[in-house]
């Protein structure tokens, strides 16, 4: 579990993070939802440690993460795994060597056993027979998934995902939502998950955090998502005509 | 650079020398730069200090036209000219625009692309991984390519000179070898390694403070090439000021 505490965020004279407490389940996909420049992305960086927040604290397991020593902070990161936006796969690397390069930095495992966690990392999120490809021969979904299988070689406590469904057809969105749950349950990792695409809130989000202006505005499930009087809320969420529609289906 | 930026450059160094997580993985990659910087620059350094050499004895014997003084001058002061000053500082300007400039866009590009932000998120401390390799490898390849550029300069000044007819084999030869001081070649090889710290450590500090995409990072390519060979021209004076 993760459990933040009056998180605030400030660049130069910008607020971008105001109060914001929440608690993170285990075994549970957590998202973190709101519109662009709204602090989600900061919110995650500050939980992992790019960003310093001025205040608050981040609790992983009972442990305060904001205030470890350099060395403490390595201890917990390599119990995180994270999917990046933009996959941030290292590109003069195979995907082979992609996914075995946490292995290669904190494992004593023979090559063998680290080429089989890597093939089994592979075959998880179904990309068999891809080992040798460079990340600038894969498809926006294929370096994702490459991007969850590195994520995953180490198996993570904590997984985060930066808008994972960012620059991906609706189909492939959906596939790549469905392997972030199914792993979630499958190894009961912590699971957060910031996004703004309404098919992962109404498909995977068990727990969500809604941030509006650097604010918590509402949390809950994907199944209270549609019923709230929050104005800024349904704004965001039935923005499109399609989700107004569907709106008197919920 | 300002004050700021040379106390985040020195912050920097101070976690490029942390302990790394697994030496065997760095010995690798240094081993890979010692390859790019070392061996991948051999062919530039070769041309440049062959040149150099023939064109400076070209000039020199243009210069001293007297029969007060013997030719064998010539090859003298193209030798010391060569190992105190032109091979260190024409190869560290050759190399920082060639090094520098790779370095730079190569963490540049890393840093833009989250690269660096996923090394930090593993529990790896990405300056070391990324930077250390780079400094090892420039501070034991730099003196070597510089001492290669040395022999190569003297050789061009050996062939620039009796091609021309400037002056003859016998008289080159005896010049480059009356009076020689080995302390030339340490002073040489003091800059060279000082040299070989800067094009590694400047590029590598514009490279990974980038913020923005590809002209960020081209223009911290361009900046990086700039300051080090302001740098290597202040720390030329300095070192010897200091040496001779």
């Amino acid at each position: 579990m993760i459990e933040i505490k009056d998180i605030e965020k400030s660049f130069g004279s910008n607020t971008v993070l105001q109060g914001i407490s929440a608690k993170f389940e285990a075994g549970v996909t957590n998202l973190i939802i709101g519109g662009s420049g709204s602090g989600k992305t900061t919110l995650l960086k500050c939980m992992i440690g790019l960003h310093s927040p001025e205040k608050g604290t981040v609790e992983y397991d009972g442990r305060e993460f904001t205030q470890m020593s350099f060395e403490e902070r390595i201890e917990i990161r390599k119990e995180i795994g994270m999917l990046f936006q933009g996959s941030a796969l290292f590109d003069s690397m195979t995907v082979e060597e992609n996914i075995m390069f946490p292995l290669n930095m904190f494992t004593e495992q023979t090559f063998e056993e680290k080429l089989e966690r890597v093939n089994f990392c592979l075959q998880r999120v179904n990309l068999i027979d891809k080992n040798k490809l460079f990340p600038a021969e894969l498809s926006g979904g294929m370096k994702k998934r490459v991007g969850i299988a590195r994520a995953i070689a180490m198996n993570p406590k904590y997984l985060f995902c930066d808008e994972p469904n960012s620059g991906l057809d609706p189909k492939t969105s959906i596939v790549i939502d469905e392997l972030i749950k199914e792993i979630t349950e499958e190894y009961n990792t912590t699971t957060i998950v910031v996004t703004h695409d309404m098919n992962s809130v109404m498909g995977i989000g068990d727990y969500i955090l809604f941030l509006h202006q650097g604010k918590k505005f509402w949390e809950g499930s994907n199944q209270e998502i549609a019923h709230t009087d929050i104005e800024e809320l349904n704004d965001f969420v039935f923005a499109s005509r399609f989700m107004k529609a569907a709106k008197k289906n919920f | 650079m300002n004050f700021t930026n040379f106390g985040k450059y020195l912050l920097l160094l101070k976690a490029v020398f942390r302990r790394p997580e697994k030496f065997k993985i760095y010995l690798k990659a240094i081993f890979q730069q010692m390859d790019f910087i070392g061996v991948g620059s051999l062919g530039l350094i070769a041309i440049i200090s062959t040149f150099i050499g023939a064109v400076m004895t070209l000039q020199i014997a243009f210069q001293l036209v007297s029969d007060f003084i013997p030719k064998t001058i010539i090859g003298s002061v193209t030798r010391d000219s060569s190992i105190l000053e032109l091979s260190p500082t024409i190869t560290a300007i050759v190399l920082a625009g060639k090094i520098g400039s790779a370095i730079s866009s190569e963490i540049g590009t890393m840093r833009v692309s989250e690269q660096i932000d996923a090394l930090e998120i593993m529990g790896i401390n990405s300056p070391g991984y990324l930077i250390l390799p780079k400094v090892l490898a420039g501070i034991t390849m730099v003196p070597v390519l510089v001492i290669f550029a040395m022999v190569l300069s003297i050789v061009g000044g050996f062939l620039g000179g009796t091609l021309s007819g400037a002056i003859s084999a016998a008289e080159y030869i005896q010049g480059i070898t009356t009076d020689f001081n080995p302390y030339t070649i340490v002073v040489a090889l003091v800059k060279a390694f000082v040299f070989g710290f800067i094009i590694t450590t400047v590029p590598a500090y514009e490279g990974f403070y980038v913020k923005g995409g590809a002209l960020e990072v081209a223009q911290a390519s361009t900046r990086a090439v700039v300051v080090a060979c302001i740098s290597i021209l202040a720390c030329d004076y300095i070192v010897t000021q200091l040496l001779l």
